[in-house]
């Protein structure tokens, strides 16, 4: 069993799910649970702008491609990258590494794992200050545009793509690379903002439901054959009936939490999106705030009152009531789906607990069956840009390598992942592998495929949400919405329009979204972040003083030789 | 002159010191200040309701975004704070012993009781528990009454960890690094149990951390830590000594 992890560190410790990808990813422990603290990336922007600002404004030279790649160097480069605590995933992340270096023996590959995105975006963004970014980076494009709080410290990609000889499936790379037109183009749009290309997508995965097939038909309901937000409310509330020992009659336990929701930042956002409701505006105006918001809050308050919905960060991770027959629907990541189900390879929970069950994956449930909207997730990458360009050029080209079907198909095997390139989707080995589900309980799981099938089937649906220079915090504090209803009704508090308006202003202050809705999307003007730290100004003002008195000192010196 | 001021910097010297010593000392572990649950009051309140304990700081775990995270016990039983409001001055004050006055909402999360949402105050005294040997009630239902306790387990017997015959793994699975959670099992009288060097509470530089690194299977080993719950028993461990 694995311990669960939880705070975060930087300068000292805590675990935080800036994206949902990490903490959705089953029961990893090295993901934070609870209370996202918005306040954290607009902390860390606030810093990043002070810190930045002392190295000069100027920032790095920006990047321009070498004509040639000097193979006759050596290269030292850092790859910074997320796995979900799986041992697969990092064996394929060190092969790769291994296979790239066995093509081009002159770049050397450290890398440097992590199994959050939260702290993977902190200690970037601490490097950025000090001049010691990783060279490549696994990252998401909400992160990447808070980086870009530094001058060129972020590559743009579009003209490396296009490289003749470098770029994709270039005439002098060293490897079977696909071309642009053969990156799935929706996934390669995620990566754009402000006007270029920022990143490149690695793996792509949605949310699902998986759900207790068995328990549902127990409760004499039938599955539909699109998931709506109605039915979930509904078969929640029937699963809270009890018997007369005061057990759940669904499953004979003291335990049952229906409806758990692993991200509610995602969940607020899809909600949102499916009613085409205003979360934010491409240009950053935050649009949260608004009634429909405010009427799902409600509806949210109802169930959870009840009983029968609660959250991740609350209550624990959906896989563990899942797989102990304690939940019905639970929603995670497809990228979480080795963790679902009866005969789910990984489990946090003792094999005594697990109850025999059917499990459904399901899309997320939706308002208009008709019109399904589901959001797009996964990690991308990025190149971080450095004074010396055929370091750079080294980077791309690892980049480049994890796009390749070897890479491809073996990371996205390891979970409900979907390679993002159609060159590894049509290929005969992921096909074959597809074709294959449920023929074992570890590489063939049911689940497993059935979720990545689930967003190979549904592409056309997903979507992102804009991008700009606070847009985590604006995702922080969507989720926190809901953390919060939900914590203040276990609590006793009564859910009103006071409680809500009251919610609002907190959530928008905590976050400092106010500050958000003043900042340019990823344009690299900076918002007004307030007066300057204490600190910062003392040491800027004995910069000052030194300088005055080493110029007081020359005059002076000046003067006396000139009186001489 | 020099001399009268020399002697009056003595004396206000040792007069804080003498100060600093009866603060260290003072307070009575037992009392309960006005308003304040007792340990067992505290385990008796409901999930979800808003509880007042005092107890003594005996680790701190973690620090970040004013938000600490702290293991306590008082006489009688042990807490776990999960994300303290806390301003890294006032962290810097939580050394172990430190008497607190703590505000916040019991939860239980993943079988782990723990006080949320908290605010604090440093009160006047200290404590430092012994570590209490529980290695008897290992595998039994009591072993429970001790959660968030400082603990000790005596001669346990190291086991492989995974199918290799590792004596350890970085993070539960084998796929972290230097410096990711070390996790390794342990066996009493034919019962297996995994235990973590927490990386946040006891970090690559650690003692305990170099011990577990240098474990191999067969060892008998005696153990400290927190007894930490995640889905069943997860102790936290600070100290392993190779017997």
């Amino acid at each position: 069993m694995r311990a669960e992890k939880r705070g975060d560190s930087i300068f000292c410790r805590r675990k935080e799910n800036f994206h949902t990808e990490a903490g959705s990813c089953g029961n990893k422990k090295k993901e934070g649970r609870r209370w996202r603290k918005c306040v954290s990336s607009l902390l860390l922007t606030a810093l990043l702008s002070v810190l930045t600002g002392c190295h000069g404004k100027e920032g790095m030279s920006a990047f321009a491609i070498p004509e040639e790649f000097d193979a006759s160097r050596d290269y030292e480069i850092s790859f910074w990258a997320k796995n979900d605590t799986n041992k697969t995933q990092t064996a394929i992340y060190e092969q790769a590494i291994s296979d790239f270096e066995a093509l081009y023996p002159n770049i050397r590959v450290n890398l440097r794992l992590y199994t959050d995105y939260g702290k993977i975006y902190n200690d970037v963004i601490t490097n950025i200050a000090t001049d010691t970014t990783p060279n490549v980076c696994i990252t998401y494009p909400d992160h990447i545009a808070t980086y870009l709080t530094g001058v060129n410290q972020v590559v743009p990609l579009e003209e490396l793509f296009a490289d003749e000889k470098y770029g994709f499936g270039g005439s002098k790379v060293a490897f079977d690379a696909p071309k642009t037109e053969e990156i799935v183009p929706g996934f390669l749009e995620e990566c754009a903002f402000g006007g270029h290309y920022y990143a490149i997508p690695y793996m792509r995965s949605t949310e699902a439901c998986y759900i207790n097939k068995t328990y549902v038909e127990a409760l004499g309901y039938t599955l539909p054959e699109t998931l709506t937000w109605d039915f979930v409310w509904e078969v929640s509330e029937a699963a809270m009936e009890k018997d007369a020992a005061g057990n759940f009659a669904v499953n004979g336990q003291k335990v049952m939490i229906p409806f758990i929701y692993k991200s509610t930042d995602n969940m607020m956002i899809q909600m949102l999106r499916q009613k085409e409701a205003g979360y934010s505006t491409e240009e950053g105006e935050i649009l949260l705030f608004n009634d429909t918001t405010k009427g799902f809050l409600e509806t949210i308050a109802k169930h959870a009152e009840s009983g029968s919905f609660s959250t991740f960060k609350i209550s624990s991770y959906p896989a563990n009531f899942l797989n102990a027959g304690q939940c019905i629907f639970a929603v995670d990541s497809t990228a979480g789906a080795t963790w679902m189900g009866t005969d789910a390879p990984l489990c946090d929970i003792s094999r005594d607990k697990i109850v025999e069950f059917e499990t459904a994956v399901m899309p997320i449930p939706q308002f208009s069956p008709e019109n399904p909207r589901m959001i797009s997730q996964g990690p991308s990458v990025c190149i971080f840009n450095k004074e010396d360009a055929q370091e750079v050029l080294a980077s791309w080209l690892f980049a480049q390598y994890l796009l390749t079907n070897e890479v491809q198909i073996a990371y996205s095997e390891t979970e409900g992942y979907v390679p993002v390139t159609a060159k590894a989707q049509n290929s005969a080995e992921y096909q074959d592998y597809l074709s294959r589900c449920g023929e074992d309980n570890a590489a063939y799981y049911d689940v497993k495929i059935k979720a990545a099938r689930l967003l190979l089937d549904n592409i056309e649906n997903t979507f992102v949400t804009p991008v700009f220079n606070g847009s985590t915090s604006l995702r922080d504090a969507s989720g926190q919405l809901i953390e919060n209803t939900v914590k203040s009704v276990r609590r006793g508090q009564e859910i009103d329009d006071a409680y809500i308006e009251k919610l609002y202003k907190d959530t928008a202050s905590l976050c400092r979204l106010d500050q958000i809705g003043k900042s340019s999307p990823v344009s690299g003007e900076k918002a007004d972040l307030g007066k300057l730290p204490r600190t910062a100004v003392l040491l800027l003002s004995a910069l000052l003083g030194a300088w005055a008195l080493i110029i007081l000192y020359v005059v002076w010196q000046a003067v006396k030789r000139k009186r001489k | 002159m020099k001399k009268l001021t020399s002697l009056l910097l003595v004396f206000t010297m040792a007069l804080a010191c003498a100060g600093c010593g009866s603060s260290a000392k003072g307070g009575d572990t037992d009392a309960k200040s006005e308003g304040v649950m007792t340990y067992e009051e505290y385990m008796a309140a409901d999930l979800e309701s808003e509880v007042v304990v005092e107890a003594y700081v005996q680790a701190k775990q973690s620090w970040w975004e004013n938000q600490a995270t702290v293991y306590a016990q008082d006489k009688d039983g042990g807490y776990f704070f999960y994300n303290m409001t806390c301003s890294e001055e006032d962290y810097a004050k939580l050394t172990p012993g430190t008497k607190i006055k703590v505000t916040g909402y019991k939860a239980e999360w993943s079988g782990e009781v723990e006080i949320i949402d908290a605010t604090f105050e440093i009160g006047e005294g200290s404590f430092v528990a012994e570590a209490e040997d529980v290695t008897s009630l290992l595998g039994s239902d009591d072993l429970i009454k001790h959660q968030n306790k400082f603990v000790s387990f005596k001669g346990l017997t190291v086991e492989a960890a995974d199918e290799s015959g590792a004596a350890f793994l970085y993070n539960w699975d084998g796929s972290g690094q230097e410096g990711d959670d070390l996790y390794f099992n342990v066996s009493v009288d034919g019962q297996t149990y995994t235990f973590t060097v927490e990386s946040y509470l006891c970090d690559s530089t650690t003692d305990v951390y170099a011990a577990v690194k240098g474990l191999n299977v067969g060892d008998t080993i005696d153990a400290e830590g927190f007894l930490y719950w995640y889905e069943g028993v997860n102790p936290h461990i600070t100290s392993v000594t190779v017997k």
